[in-house]
């Protein structure tokens, strides 16, 4: 690829769009992740007790149900994601590429 | 004609072992005849896979052509590995609610995976997550630096899916521990050579399929023999084991600096691994890429929550039957990874026992076929090709060094796979995970997002990561008190993730900033470019035409 073609892509405001937008989300979405998990991590090591902690009259702790939801919770996470980054930022790199060629 | 040969081998081999040691357990025809037609429909795609691998795109990522949806499946097939459904299961059937900080901190890297790095990695590189980390450093340092770190990851993976592979033939066939090895060594090396990344990546969907089905049916079972209702399930557990504490975290995450170390190898080493990164390059562009990760994501999840209700199945259902008790040494035959396999007998007897058996089997090919292929392109696209021959070889030449890498790497498999035979295979893994962390990871992501990244930063920050974590490894009670038979360990924690990412990532950052070299300035100079491209795939690698 020649300079010129990143020198254009670099200069095309929509470039800047996407980088911005881009990173903002996926940093935003990966410090939930982080939080979430780690957030579950100190938990046990600190105070594995809190979930040892019974749901109402039975056996069943709150640690298991809050487990299962981190497990779900990452799952929906990389669902927002593609969802978003299939659409709108492909639809943005695209225009970008089009811009691009248009130009030549 | 090679094909039939070997079947008529291995078939001969099981048959005559199975007589030979018939005294340990009945003939389990169904078991038998279940594998043979994995290993049949396997060897056909290997041959057809075969006469569609002619370049070295071809043998490295399968032409690119692999769909998003399918390499989901396929990576969801790499990380569903031997470890994690005996080893896990395992976990669960003896510590219970441990086994499930094991699983979640397995499956949270794949959210990171996915925001920070898959379509970056696709965007830049080629064939190994070594030309991401090189695209503007220097190749032969870098590189180098990348394929130790791969082949330290991919060996200890390897040991313990050969581990795994061993017991469970052992118990299923009476097929002595060392013959199973060599079988699942042979197979293996067969499928990467001849089929390359195509053969390897449908041997991973056809096994994700059958693992995912077979796990469903089994935790489908548990759940119906206890009403469908989680607080049966845990109330009967707790009542066999006569303690609440398997509901609770327990002594698998004894301090809190273990817990953080844990929590760190899991996470980021999932980003590290070879095997795993390579997947990327097999789907056409960053669309796909995305779409893997959140297919992947969801199949590995559900697989976890199915391998925990199969942990707890398993002691509400083996505790109290003496068939799957070890009258001698105590627990159940076998020990605990092979919880899942007993569960799976007394759900649905010998045929499902055949059934399971042949799938965690196939699982065990799988693995060790995308973690061969993942080591043999280390050594031939990055230590050969691109250090060795400083890009001056043709293709033919790469694939064929890439051939004899795959058969010299099975052969080291069977060796460590038998001189292992006697540790903890879930542990294992978390000590793999902890290289990748601590070298791979740091090197990769800090080349994608940090400007400043010199080649001296990346080679000494990356070379103190790996160092620490294996001496921090061999100190640990793992190797220093198991394997070399001392009384007490030199590093407490039991992995060394907090440390040696720390020292990895600081040591980068130290030796970038100090490098004022010309290299530098234009190793820095570089990113500009790289960035565009990782953020736009505009230059990336495309599919191939077929």
């Amino acid at each position: 690829m020649s300079q010129n073609v990143y020198d254009r892509v670099k200069a095309n405001p929509k470039y800047t769009e996407l980088v911005e937008k881009r990173s903002s989300f996926a940093w935003k979405l990966s410090a939930v992740m982080l939080v979430v998990y780690y957030a579950f991590i100190l938990v046990i090591a600190f105070s594995p007790t809190s979930f040892a902690q019974k749901i109402g009259s039975g056996v069943t702790t709150i640690g298991i149900p809050i487990g299962f939801a981190v497990i779900i919770i990452a799952f929906v996470l990389t669902g927002i994601y593609t969802q978003r980054a299939n659409g709108e930022f492909d639809d943005l790199t695209n225009q970008i590429k089009e811009d691009i060629r248009s130009e030549k | 004609m090679k094909w039939g040969l070997l079947l008529l081998t291995l078939s001969n081999f099981l048959f005559a072992a199975d007589a030979q040691f018939s005294g340990k357990r009945d003939l389990n025809t169904s078991a038998i005849i279940m594998f043979l037609l994995f290993v049949v429909a396997t060897l056909g795609i290997t041959y057809w896979a075969a006469k569609r691998t002619k370049t070295a795109k071809d043998f490295y990522t399968a032409g690119g052509g692999i769909t998003g949806f399918q390499n989901g499946l396929a990576i969801a097939g790499d990380y569903m590995s031997a470890a994690s459904f005996l080893g896990i299961s395992g976990l669960v059937y003896l510590k219970g609610f441990d086994g499930l900080i094991y699983s979640i901190g397995f499956l949270v890297g794949w959210p990171i995976i996915l925001f920070l790095v898959a379509e970056q990695l696709r965007n830049l590189g080629k064939y190994t997550f070594s030309d991401v980390a090189s695209y503007r450093l220097k190749q032969t340092p870098i590189r180098t630096l990348a394929a130790f770190g791969s082949l330290a990851t991919v060996a200890l993976y390897l040991i313990a899916q050969m581990v795994g592979a061993g017991q469970l033939i052992q118990i299923l066939f009476g097929l002595p521990y060392e013959y199973a090895v060599i079988m699942v060594g042979i197979l293996m090396i067969l499928y990467v050579t001849f089929g390359g990344m195509l053969a390897t990546t449908w041997v991973q969907i056809i096994k994700a399929v059958l693992l995912l089905s077979g796990a469903s049916f089994m935790a489908i079972m548990i759940m119906y023999k206890v009403g469908f209702s989680f607080e049966n399930l845990f109330a009967q557990a707790v009542e066999i084991k006569k303690t609440v504490a398997i509901l609770a975290p327990g002594g698998l995450v004894s301090d809190p600096i273990s817990a953080v170390s844990l929590g760190i190898a899991l996470m980021f080493g999932t980003a590290g691994l070879p095997h795993i990164l390579m997947r990327f390059f097999t789907v056409s562009d960053a669309k796909e890429a995305r779409k893997s990760v959140f297919f992947a994501t969801g199949f590995i999840g559900y697989f976890y929550i199915l391998t925990f209700i199969i942990g707890f199945g398993a002691i509400v259902l083996l505790s109290a039957d003496p068939q799957y008790l070890d009258a001698v040494k105590g627990g159940i035959i076998g020990g605990g990874n092979m919880a899942a396999i007993h569960t799976a007998h007394a759900i649905g007897g010998n045929i499902f026992l055949g059934f399971i058996s042949a799938v965690a089997f196939a699982t065990i090919l799988a693995v060790v076929s995308g973690l061969t292929l993942a080591g043999a392109s280390a050594v031939s696209h990055d230590l050969y090709a691109n250090v060795f021959a400083r890009g001056r070889v043709d293709e033919v030449t790469e694939m064929k060094v890439s051939k004899y890498s795959t058969i010299a790497l099975g052969i080291v498999a069977i060796i460590l796979g038998i001189a292992f035979e006697k540790q903890n295979i879930a542990f294992m893994v978390g000590l793999a995970f902890a290289i990748a962390a601590s070298s791979n990871f740091p090197i990769l992501f800090l080349s994608m997002f940090w400007g400043k990244l010199t080649t001296k930063g990346a080679v000494w920050g990356g070379s103190l990561g790996l160092l620490t974590a294996i001496v921090l490894v061999v100190l640990s009670k793992a190797v220093w008190v198991d394997i070399l038979g001392n009384k007490t360990a030199i590093y407490a924690y039991g992995n060394p993730a907090i440390f040696s990412v720390t020292i990895a990532f600081v040591g980068i950052w130290l030796f970038s900033i100090m490098d004022k070299s010309e290299d530098a300035k234009a190793e820095m100079a570089a990113y500009e470019h790289q960035f565009i491209r990782s953020q736009t795939g505009i230059g990336a690698e495309g599919a191939s035409s077929h």
